[in-house]
């Protein structure tokens, strides 16, 4: 059952490694403009220059063609070279990756350890309060655009992993309170709790396992939701992540650096995601 | 909660009519420049002061307003359209219709939200007419927007597939199109409602996200990603707090979404 289930993902991400490149390629392809150089306006270069440049443009034209060499390329490594940076789009992505990474780690952990401590208040302490606070702010901070809340950060000085919390909290709190209010209230819960049983022990024996294949789902999603907030999160505050790289990407319409951005983006989303659903999987197994 | 969701309902309303009252109550219109005036500090003629460059913001975020505010639904409107279109047609015919749909679906899901929008946006020319740019901007936002609304209808759907009536009305030789349009939409028309009033909040939200980013609606037409942009200048938070009122009413106007909505996923069920 897990191997089938292991193979499946396995399935899921292979094919959209396969498959993502091709619809980036055809995008790229079909963009406006995508036959124009700026490189053919060059006054210094003499005729010869610049038909070397639009044969180099025409091989190109075949989508399959442009797509089979671009993951031959791949394969070996050179994921191509940065129009507007003019540096390898590889090399790039390995300088800037590092600070990404450190920026939604802790993003993530925060956040969660946040979310966690609110929702056990609400649902396991039952804190007076708790509940209100919590839900009037998640409530702000969903209704907060997330280029607001790196603005604000950059505005008050606070770090950009916290600013990353801040974005993915609300939905971490909501699911998180959610599954385990409903946890807390099942029968055999309310059963050991009426008996004596300690509260901890209910919340360790009882409660986590539960609820803690649906929080590993919603931990996958919240590293697609970190990973969307490095945008501006980096745009705004000024720091070389993948986030930066794809925001001035866009800007400047580097299309071979935002396509394999998106493709690696989307590998890792995958990644997580199937993480989560296979260790949310094996808990089920052991809980039955 | 009821009176809460009156009193959201009330501030929709009223937020939509002063914005579509803005050539009455600001004829000079948003991109007036009253350039001795440039960076001027709220007063009798310049409620909210005016920008960098002489603008009157109370003008701007007036039309601003109207356009988020008319073309955030119309977009939800497309990409609710296109969701019943292929998730309720593939719920409805189910096996490899349904699989392959949501197979589609998934791969759009697996991606961020803002990395899809940003890509998909760099793919259109930036430098394009103000009056474009907010048609490429609200079009992307409809024709990306659709897949997690698809799902939900697809799921709808293929619930109704083994119905009762629907066995019926397919053994009185009913055809496919015919009961899709007349016995499986009116069906999906509590959760098409509550997915066409999920997605304005965040189609306004991912405009303001693009507009700050500078990917949004081109100058000098306003809107609220355009005015949020000035807090990007901003040194401290007191400095100069009239340039908040967007942002403020950006976070009134979601929250009354979300307040209605809230309505609407009970009607759901």
């Amino acid at each position: 059952m897990l191997g089938r289930k292991i193979a499946r993902h396995g399935i899921a991400i292979l094919l959209t490694a396969l498959l993502g490149p091709l619809l980036a390629a055809t995008m790229v392809r079909l963009a406006p403009g995508f036959d124009s150089d700026e490189a053919q306006l060059d006054s210094h270069l003499n005729s010869e220059s610049i038909h070397a440049l639009r044969q180099k443009r025409l091989q190109q034209h075949n989508i399959l063609r442009f797509y089979f060499h671009s993951l031959r390329r791949a394969a070996q490594g050179d994921l191509g070279t940065s129009i507007s940076l003019q540096q390898p789009v590889s090399k790039l992505l390995k300088d800037r990756a590092p600070l990404t990474l450190r920026i939604i780690g802790l993003g993530l952990l925060l956040s969660w350890a946040t979310a966690m401590a609110l929702a056990l208040g609400t649902a396991w302490l039952r804190v007076p309060g708790c509940d209100v606070i919590a839900t009037v702010t998640s409530g702000i901070l969903v209704c907060l655009p997330a280029a607001v809340l790196a603005l604000l950060s950059v505005l008050w000085n606070v770090p950009a992993a916290a600013a990353v919390a801040l974005i993915v909290f609300p939905r971490d709190f909501r699911y998180a309170r959610n599954l385990l209010g409903k946890a807390y209230s099942l029968p055999h819960i309310v059963t050991a709790r009426a008996k004596g049983l300690h509260e901890f022990r209910v919340l360790l024996w009882h409660v986590i396992p539960v609820a803690a294949p649906q929080l590993l789902a919603v931990a996958g999603i919240s590293v697609s939701v970190a990973i969307g907030a490095t945008i501006p999160v980096e745009a705004l505050c000024g720091l070389a992540g993948v986030g930066q790289l794809a925001w001035q990407a866009a800007l400047g319409r580097d299309l071979p650096l935002l396509v394999n951005i998106t493709v690696l983006v989307t590998l890792v989303t995958l990644l997580a995601n199937c993480s989560a659903d296979l260790i949310g999987g094996m808990l089920r197994g052991q809980e039955q | 909660m009821r009176i809460w969701r009156r009193l959201a309902c009330a501030l929709l309303l009223l937020v939509l009519v002063v914005s579509l009252a803005a050539n009455w109550l600001a004829p000079a219109g948003y991109a007036k420049q009253y350039r001795e005036a440039a960076g001027a500090s709220p007063s009798r003629q310049h409620w909210l002061g005016t920008d960098d460059i002489g603008r009157d913001r109370f003008a701007r975020l007036l039309y601003g307003t109207r356009i988020s505010l008319l073309l955030a639904p119309a977009a939800a409107l497309v990409s609710t359209s296109m969701a019943a279109l292929i998730g309720g047609v593939a719920g409805y015919l189910g096996g490899r219709w349904q699989s392959g749909a949501m197979a589609v679906t998934d791969l759009f899901l697996s991606l961020p939200w803002l990395f899809l929008l940003i890509t998909v946006r760099a793919l259109m020319p930036l430098n394009v007419t103000p009056l474009v740019s907010v048609l490429v901007t609200f079009l992307i936002l409809a024709l990306l927007g659709w897949t997690t609304a698809a799902r939900v209808l697809c799921a709808s759907a293929a619930s109704l597939r083994q119905a009762d009536f629907l066995r019926q009305a397919r053994a009185a030789g009913i055809g496919r199109v015919r009961l899709f349009c007349i016995h499986i939409l009116p069906n999906l028309k509590p959760a098409l409602f509550a997915q066409f009033w999920i997605s304005i909040p965040a189609f306004i939200l991912s405009e303001a996200n693009l507009g700050i980013l500078g990917l949004g609606v081109a100058e000098p037409l306003p809107s609220w990603g355009s005015l949020l942009k000035e807090l990007e200048g901003l040194v401290s938070v007191g400095d100069e707090p009239w340039k908040f009122v967007p942002l403020v009413l950006l976070v009134a106007v979601v929250t009354s979404f979300q307040l209605v909505l809230s309505n609407q996923e009970e009607l759901a069920g």
